[in-house]
């Protein structure tokens, strides 16, 4: 739900970073944390457990700008991925602007990407959203690793919605802004559309 | 839209939220007094708040009445409407207004808690009418209506 303050001027958006355990959500939102102006972003709160396993949420406040003169403020969130969080997740997503689906491009880890995006259907659909219609890009993270299925091949198995999708490693930062991007233009032009 | 509902926030209210926590603030005797919204947002805010990281504030206050939120229901409640979180010198007390609002109330030795789940409750009410009042103007988004395709590209120059 964004939150459109006319008396500060500003426009609040929710991007909810989802997918399977140790698929590199937190990683994605560390990589944006180092790289962004001072100026641009917030702390980042991590609540994460003694192995920094996300335990319920990551959190990163990003400033973008002004539009029509407007602040535009993203606020990230990362989901813990590990299956029996899911009542966190469903917590999570409540509010929900836009979502970035993180897979594990790793074979062995594709019936978890399988799974975590049914739980995400699932989840949305509890919280009143249509999972066809919210704003969502696939990352295909980890590309650096070696046992990895082809873009092909996720495409096929993932993106049967068409969404943008990127090839990522977000330990190295590489297609980490390209989905930021891609799921903020999603955002604010569904915003847009919103108002007719 | 996509998503179930959208919160617009307008100057009118926005200052009449503003009048009442000032005065729930006064009279509860409160170090500072946050009204966040359900998803994380901060809406306003007053008293001694330059040392606080806001954005977190708003962000987990929300997080911490979802994740209580969800252990009512696993015990047959709606939700916790209160909680109340006690340190060595600040104590934090946070309720849900309207179901919609969250409201943080921070506060050391000066107040106690009795003074403030009193002065609550009738603070709460005056920020559900104004709330309800928010509610019904939404709709009149011409801001977004006036988006462009490239007012959205010049966020990534």
């Amino acid at each position: 739900m964004s939150f459109i303050n006319y008396s500060s001027k500003e426009i609040n958006c929710k991007i909810v970073y989802y997918g399977p355990g140790l698929c590199g959500k937190t990683n994605n939102l560390h990589y944006i944390y180092k790289r962004m102006n001072y100026d641009a972003r917030g702390k980042m709160v991590s609540l994460a457990t003694e192995t920094e396993r996300t335990l319920f949420f990551d959190f990163l406040p990003l400033s973008l700008g002004e539009v029509r003169g407007f602040k535009t403020r993203f606020h990230l969130y990362t989901v813990p991925g590990q299956v029996f969080y899911d009542a966190s997740r469903r917590l999570i997503l409540r509010g929900v602007d836009g979502v970035v689906f993180c897979a594990d491009s790793q074979l062995a880890r594709m019936d978890a990407n399988i799974e975590s995006l049914e739980n995400l259907r699932l989840n949305l659909e509890e919280q009143g959203y249509n999972m066809g219609k919210v704003p969502m890009v696939i990352q295909y993270n980890k590309r650096d690793l070696p046992d990895i299925a082809s873009v092909v091949e996720m495409h096929a198995l993932l993106n049967t919605r068409n969404v943008p999708e990127f090839e990522a490693c977000a330990r190295t930062g590489m297609g980490v802004f390209e989905t930021l991007k891609a799921i903020i233009k999603l955002v604010l032009n569904d915003l847009r559309k919103g108002a007719r | 839209m996509n998503s179930p509902s959208r919160f617009v926030l307008r100057e009118q209210e926005f200052n009449a939220f503003l009048a009442v926590l000032r005065k729930f603030r006064a009279t509860a005797l409160a170090k500072a007094v946050f009204l966040v919204d359900k998803d994380g947002a901060l809406i306003a805010s007053t008293g001694e708040t330059a040392g606080f990281d806001v954005t977190a504030l708003a962000s987990l206050a929300a997080g911490n009445i979802a994740a209580t939120g969800g252990l009512a229901n696993l015990i047959g409640e709606k939700e916790f409407s209160i909680l109340f979180h006690e340190g060595e010198r600040d104590n934090m007390h946070i309720s849900v207004v309207g179901d919609r609002l969250i409201l943080v109330v921070v506060f050391d030795r000066q107040s106690s808690i009795g003074l403030v789940r009193l002065r609550v409750r009738r603070a709460s009410e005056e920020l559900s009418r104004i709330l309800a009042s928010a509610e019904q103007k939404t709709g009149e988004e011409v801001l977004i209506e006036e988006l462009t395709e490239e007012d959205i590209e010049s966020l990534f120059c």
